[in-house]
């Protein structure tokens, strides 16, 4: 393990190390646009210059490999005028149309230049004009004014996707970004390359013009679009709702995570947010079409599921409902004595899955419903159903007519109960059969964890408040279960989560703390 | 005058064939080398202290040397032909009228690297020197010179010329955009495709068999032709004096990134001290002479237009400050210039000097910096302060 010195102190990493990560690793931060750690080293954008010891000019930190020995200085006046002789070549033929940039505010131009910058303007001579608003694929837009060169996007799609839609075309200071002839960026992890391009060159189609980031607020998150469970930031829009069309929800950003998803998020993924603010949104519980208080609705489904014998009741919970919900589910299964739980519908086509994130499993959370205990049959439940061996049945989240299964046999079976209670986030055909209509929270709404398919846990925070009237799951079948005479003790998602760690074995020992940032996986 | 050794055959017509190379003693550097141990060849080019002759003057048998001991795969030999430096078109004469040189100096450097195929990388401009080259290759395939040990594939350019950086050069070869690569790992450890590689220029190659034939001590310290030892004074008078007018302004000695001398500063000799010394460097000895009628900012202007349009764009301070400082020059040659460009021109180039991947900008300094420096009264002769510099439609676009 080599140890070097940075700016006096003195740290050992691991072989291979570059200087930028092992600054970093001291709370050194060293200013660099093109070196990104997911990537090849390109060392071309020249800011990350670092003296080092005997070198008899500065040297560039993102192709250095610390050594044993090493003495390295970021803060040599040397390195300063560097710098901003560096940050000046940056902006001389850049736009500086900041009041009208999405990037504003989260730009790294802006943000080195204030740091390592501050030098005075010489350039009167007329910028290099280059092609500006250009959709480069359904989700990405480029300005190549805006665009630095740094080539991470171009790095991101050769060694990432391995889809090779970008390179830089012509010379010098005529150079720009493009697409090669007859493609399109269209990959399943384009937005990515958003999130990397450090300045305003490549933006978000999604999100261009919406807001402005400095309106944002944030919460940690995790992904509810398939199995992998990638960690994420959920960027809310609460201090501007008369921006963006009153949509709460700004973007979804990739959180760095080593184990899961790396710095990446799929386009599937990041753009899957849209029925959080959808106006086919449930806001407030519906007993025979009417809106009702919520007592009134916990009563009738505690009646309606307390009237039948216990395998006349059925449930069918959802591998997106979190882990927390779940085990509420598997309380109130026990509390009615039913055998009559399941929770896997087969989709209609079958998901894509690739080797990089993308997994064939588009829910969140069915790792932890195995776990829990709730894999039942669901076909049988809606044959059961059908030939009225099954009167009442509470429906979590699915719309059952989208399914592999037929339509037919899916009207037939609902058609036959007595009462059919739907709890979910949005309308659909089944909740419009429903005799009762519970709201649920989304996941932005709420706090809670899922299990990814390899048997992480991992935490998810609110990023916004719920809509309408909105519960989460658990606290709606708490409330069940506190009128069916159970002791309602959960006031909030953690209480579930011990009751979880304490009696599911794969969890036990778990807390909200042990879990952490980056997850634990279950036993 | 000295004994003209790679030069000896150009006055001949058939020089470039395989049977007048024969002649006057060809390929009998390659007899002699096949018979000696690879690592005793590049001991004797080392003992030699064989430069290169492409502009950097690395020595050749060091860079022989660092091909890893203990590699087991392919090992590339390059010749780089990608003569693109303004001023300068020796190569060119060697592959049009001895291309069989080359080939005996692959032949034996091949040899002290253990190479079994190796890459001769021509400018795309030069298509008589192509046409050459390549049928003394199918010569010396026919002669069985080649396909045995040894085969040469013959690449030409498209007309770029960061092609003729040796890193740029392999991007090129290998079927990329020619841009230079970062170092470390250097070429000699890992080149072309990923193997080691070395890159000569053509002259360095040349120069082998006679090296191997008549032993280091002949060579050394280094006889090349005529020119070395003489001064430039000398030179310029042997090849017919100053054109043009007759009055000699300025010179720049080896290439156009070579920083240019006054007409009093050129009793120096032409070799690569007495350049130093001087303040200039031999580069790759293409000596440019100005007479007096030249403008010295407008061959700034020149200059600076060729750097803006041969970066290649990949470091950011030689993409953005040759187009700046072409933009400069040319607004002050037409007459709207200010003072305080030509202090800005000089700090622009000396910030962005030593910051690169490669040596390209560190070359467009040269002439940025010593054009003014030495002739800043042409300059501010045509600065007119104040003169709207706002007001001037935009400079035309450098040519893609």
């Amino acid at each position: 393990m080599p140890k070097l010195t940075i700016d006096g102190k003195e740290i050992e990493v691991a072989p291979g190390t570059n200087l930028i990560e092992a600054a970093r690793q001291l709370g050194i931060e060293i200013p660099h646009y093109c070196y990104h750690p997911g990537l090849s080293i390109a060392g071309q954008c020249r800011l990350c210059m670092v003296d080092i010891e005997k070198a008899p000019r500065p040297t560039i930190a993102c192709n250095t490999q610390a050594a044993d020995g090493m003495v390295v200085a970021t803060q040599t006046e040397r390195v300063k005028e560097t710098q901003r002789s560096i940050m000046e070549f940056h902006l001389i033929n850049h736009p500086l149309d900041c009041p009208v940039c999405d990037q504003a505010g989260e730009c790294w131009l802006q943000i080195y230049y204030m740091k390592y910058g501050l030098y005075d303007p010489r350039m009167v001579d007329e910028k290099v004009h280059k092609p500006k608003a250009v959709p480069l694929g359904p989700h990405v837009m480029l300005d190549a004014e805006r665009c630095i060169l740094c080539s991470r996007c171009v790095r991101f799609c050769d060694e990432i996707t391995g889809t090779g839609e970008l390179g830089i075309f012509h010379r010098g200071d005529q150079s720009e970004i493009g697409l090669f002839p007859g493609r399109d960026l269209e990959n399943k992890y384009s937005g990515n390359v958003v999130d990397i391009c450090p300045v305003g060159a490549l933006t978000d189609r999604d999100f261009r013009f919406q807001v402005r980031v400095w309106y944002l607020d944030t919460a940690k998150s995790i992904c509810p679009g398939c199995a992998r469970g990638c960690n994420i930031d959920v960027h809310v829009n609460r201090r501007r709702p008369h921006h963006a069309g009153g949509k709460r929800v700004a973007r979804l950003k990739p959180r760095f995570n080593a184990e899961v998803n790396k710095w990446w998020l799929c386009d599937e993924g990041r753009y899957g947010y849209g029925f959080v603010d959808d106006a086919s949104r449930v806001t407030t519980p519906v007993w025979r079409s009417e809106p009702v208080p919520w007592d009134t609705a916990i009563a009738e489904v505690t009646r309606a599921l307390g009237r039948h014998a216990p395998d006349a009741v059925g449930v069918v919970a959802s591998p997106k409902m979190p882990n927390e919900d779940l085990m509420a589910v598997r309380r109130l299964a026990e509390a009615l004595g039913t055998r009559q739980v399941g929770f896997k519908v087969p989709p209609r086509t079958p998901g894509d899955q690739d080797d990089l994130l993308i997994r064939a499993d588009k829910n969140p959370n069915t790792r932890a419903a195995e776990l829990i205990g709730l894999d039942g049959d669901v076909a049988g439940i809606l044959t059961a159903a059908r030939s009225g061996r099954i009167k009442a049945l509470w429906v979590f989240g699915h719309d059952l007519f989208d399914s592999a299964w037929l339509e037919s046999d899916v009207t037939l079976a609902l058609g036959a109960l007595e009462t059919l209670i739907f709890t979910g986030t949005n309308a659909g055909r089944t909740s419009a059969l429903a005799h009762l209509v519970l709201p649920a929270t989304a996941w932005v709404e709420r706090d809670g964890t899922f299990t990814n398919w390899e048997g992480r846990v991992q935490r998810f925070r609110p990023a916004v408040e719920p809509l309408g009237e909105a519960l989460p799951e658990w606290d709606i079948v708490g409330r069940v279960l506190g009128m069916l005479g159970h002791a309602a003790s959960a006031t909030r998602a953690e209480h579930w989560f011990v009751d979880l760690a304490a009696n599911v074995e794969a969890f036990r020992g778990m807390t909200y703390q042990s879990i952490g940032e980056t997850g634990r996986m279950t036993q | 005058m000295t004994e003209k050794i790679l030069t000896r055959n150009f006055d001949r017509a058939d020089a470039h064939t395989l049977g007048a190379y024969r002649e006057t003693g060809g390929y009998t550097g390659w007899e002699k080398a096949r018979t000696m141990e690879p690592a005793g060849i590049t001991e004797e080019v080392k003992k030699a202290n064989l430069r290169g002759l492409g502009g950097a003057g690395f020595p050749t048998g060091m860079k022989w040397s660092f091909v890893p001991k203990n590699h087991t795969g392919p090992v590339y030999l390059v010749i780089n032909a990608d003569e693109g430096e303004p001023g300068t078109f020796k190569d060119r004469y060697l592959l049009e009228r001895d291309p069989h040189a080359l080939i005996d100096g692959m032949l034996i450097a091949a040899r002290a690297v253990r190479c079994e195929k190796a890459f001769v990388y021509i400018r795309g401009e030069y298509v008589e020197p192509y046409r050459r080259f390549a049928a003394a290759v199918k010569e010396a395939y026919e002669a069985g010179l080649l396909g045995d040990g040894l085969d040469i594939v013959v690449h030409r350019g498209a007309g770029a010329y960061i092609c003729g950086e040796e890193t740029g050069l392999i991007s090129s070869l290998e079927g990329k955009k020619g841009w230079p690569k970062v170092k470390p790992p250097f070429p000699a450890i890992k080149g072309a495709f990923g193997m080691p590689t070395i890159v000569n220029n053509v002259e360095t190659i040349a120069h082998v068999p006679h090296i191997v034939n008549r032993g280091a001590a002949w060579f050394a310290p280094g006889i090349y032709e005529e020119s070395v030892g003489i001064t430039l004074r000398q030179l310029i008078d042997r090849a017919g004096g100053v054109s043009g007018n007759g009055r000699l302004k300025g010179v720049v000695p080896g290439g156009s990134s070579a920083p240019i001398l006054r007409a009093d500063e050129i009793d120096v000799t032409m070799d690569v001290d007495g350049l130093r010394n001087a303040g200039t460097m031999a580069g790759s000895a293409g000596v440019i002479v100005m007479d007096e009628t030249v403008s010295i900012p407008e061959a700034l202007m020149v200059v600076a237009r060729f750097y803006a349009h041969e970066s290649c764009g990949q470091c950011t301070p030689c993409r953005e400050s040759t187009g700046w400082i072409y933009k400069m020059s040319e607004r002050i040659l037409s007459g709207h210039g200010r003072k305080e460009d030509l202090d800005t021109i000089l700090d622009v180039a000396k910030r962005g000097a030593g910051t690169t991947i490669c040596a390209f900008y560190d070359g467009a300094v040269g002439p940025y910096i010593s054009y003014i420096e030495k002739f800043r009264d042409e300059f501010e002769a045509l600065v007119t302060d104040g003169a709207g510099t706002r007001a001037r439609a935009t400079p035309a676009p450098v040519a893609r």
